[in-house]
């Protein structure tokens, strides 16, 4: 019998090529209009490298993707979709429509399915028919429309709150009536900014700063978004979709 | 019609789609420690003192670094042949922007914090890393810039910076006292508190800075330091009683 103790293993000190860098994004669709938002403090470990690093990202004047996880991957993802997205514009002289962009984006992952983008994604925008939609996406591609979804370091904290909220689970509707469909833009945005503020408290990867986009449709009025302090339009044509962003503050403790 | 411009030709190394293990850096040998940068008034600084450690063996290397045509200065922290090569590397890409391509345009600090993230990317997806902090910062057509890209190539802006030691003992101080206006008496006081502490740092640094009036870089200075107090420190050191 060798003496197993003296057998020396190979040892490899392995280079981990991924990071996490923290942070929370959501987004809630709507009738008509889709929001999406991000925090926008960029963490490893317990420092905080900036206070201001932008998560959410607009693609076309009806798209916006959202990205968390690693932000070396997160960054060079979205400069490879708003790429992709460029090559289609001169290509066929018109935006990609979003569930066109979904698809877009769960081949590009799948490409790198033995070396993934280690970034969760979340696309937001308004559909061909005019509804709002969300898209969310796990690192390899695979993906659903749903009506909300959070992702990143507070998903944990956030999402449970959205599907109370959002889908009235475990609310009872008062007798002879039933839980609306859809919110009202107003609402779905205290819903965000509420999301936020509480996952500030209790996450210590999240904070410093929100950037809320919102996205109408084709044609709505600007109901619920008029008279926001500090509303920025994005969107390049007046009379197609219409793409704004928000900014607040988040507590930086 | 004079001849046609001669293509860039990358670095085969960093071209080659697969590079042995044997070959990747799996740690940093020769390492610098902390570099501090902050924005000020009227530009960027940065100071970092000038020591190379292998292990514990010290030598002495500038770690800072100002390349003039792009407006833009940087320092580094982790493995020194790294930064050696980087500094390199650039200073082709900047020959090859400045006599090769005679366009006009003039690389600026953006495009060097966007070109250093690309190659950090390029290397670690190709789990051959360059083993390094790089902070830098730039000053072109009115605007500051402060950049960072790390081994991972985690990149971002902001307005104070630092690394290694320097991000648990300099950085707090940093934010702190970034409001007041003594920007060089800071940067001083950070690097008394890291050479106090920091045991793979040197007294001798250098300071660099960059404004509408172009980069400069100091001469290498040094700190006046007070060891009396560690007369009475007992428990850390070889000390009998």
């Amino acid at each position: 019998m060798p003496n197993m103790s003296a057998i020396v293993h190979p040892q490899q000190r392995h280079f981990n090529p991924y990071a996490e860098n923290g942070g929370t994004i959501l987004a809630i669709a709507g009738a008509d209009f889709t929001v999406i938002a991000g925090d926008t403090r960029q963490s490893e470990g317990y420092s905080i490298q900036t206070r201001y690093a932008p998560k959410v990202f607009r693609l076309t004047d009806r798209a916006v993707l959202a990205v968390n996880g690693f932000a070396a991957d997160g960054n060079m993802f979205v400069k490879k979709v708003k790429q992709r997205l460029e090559w289609y514009k001169h290509a066929h002289a018109k935006d990609m429509p979003l569930r066109a962009i979904a698809r877009l984006i769960q081949t590009m992952l799948y490409a790198q399915r033995f070396f993934p983008y280690y970034v969760y994604n979340i696309l937001g925008g308004i559909e061909e028919d005019g509804s709002g939609a969300v898209y969310s996406f796990d690192p390899v591609g695979s993906y659903e429309r749903e009506a909300c979804r959070a992702a990143g370091a507070a998903q944990s904290l956030v999402q449970p709150f959205l599907d109370n909220q959002i889908y009235f689970k475990n609310q009872t509707a008062a007798p002879g009536r039933s839980h609306p469909s859809h919110l009202p833009l107003p609402d779905v945005l205290s819903i965000v900014v509420d999301s936020f503020t509480s996952a500030t408290e209790r996450h210590i990867e999240v904070g410093d700063g929100l950037e809320i986009y919102i996205v109408l449709a084709k044609g709505r009025s600007l109901q619920g978004v008029e008279g926001l302090h500090g509303l920025r339009e994005l969107s390049t044509q007046e009379d197609g979709e219409r793409v704004f962003v928000l900014q607040r503050d988040l507590k930086k403790d | 019609m004079g001849m046609p411009p001669t293509p860039y030709t990358p670095d085969p190394r960093r071209s080659q789609a697969w590079i042995p293990f044997n070959t990747r850096s799996e740690q940093p040998i020769v390492t610098g420690t902390s570099v501090l940068a902050l924005t000020y008034k009227d530009g960027i600084m940065l100071a970092g003192d000038n020591l190379a450690s292998y292990g514990s063996l010290a030598c002495s290397a500038p770690r800072l670094s100002v390349t003039i045509p792009s407006y833009t200065i940087f320092g580094a922290s982790g493995n020194m042949s790294d930064f050696q090569y980087l500094q390199h590397d650039l200073d082709n890409l900047i020959i090859q922007e400045e006599v090769t391509a005679q366009d006009g345009h003039q690389l600026g600090p953006k495009q060097i914090h966007k070109y250093l993230s690309q190659v950090f990317y390029a290397r670690r997806s190709k789990m051959d890393s360059l083993w390094k902090s790089v902070l830098g910062g730039g000053f072109k057509d009115g605007k500051r810039f402060l950049l960072f890209v790390d081994l991972l190539s985690v990149t971002y802006t902001v307005l104070t910076l630092a690394t290694c030691y320097g991000v648990y003992i300099a950085q707090p101080l940093l934010r702190k006292a970034f409001e007041g206006s003594e920007v060089r008496k800071i940067k001083e006081d950070w690097l008394h508190v890291l050479f106090y502490r920091d045991p793979r740092s040197t007294n001798q640094y250098q300071i660099t800075t960059i404004s509408a009036a172009g980069p400069t870089i100091s001469p290498s200075l040094k700190l006046e330091t007070e060891w009396s107090f560690a007369e009475s420190i007992r428990g850390y050191g070889p000390q009998t009683q």
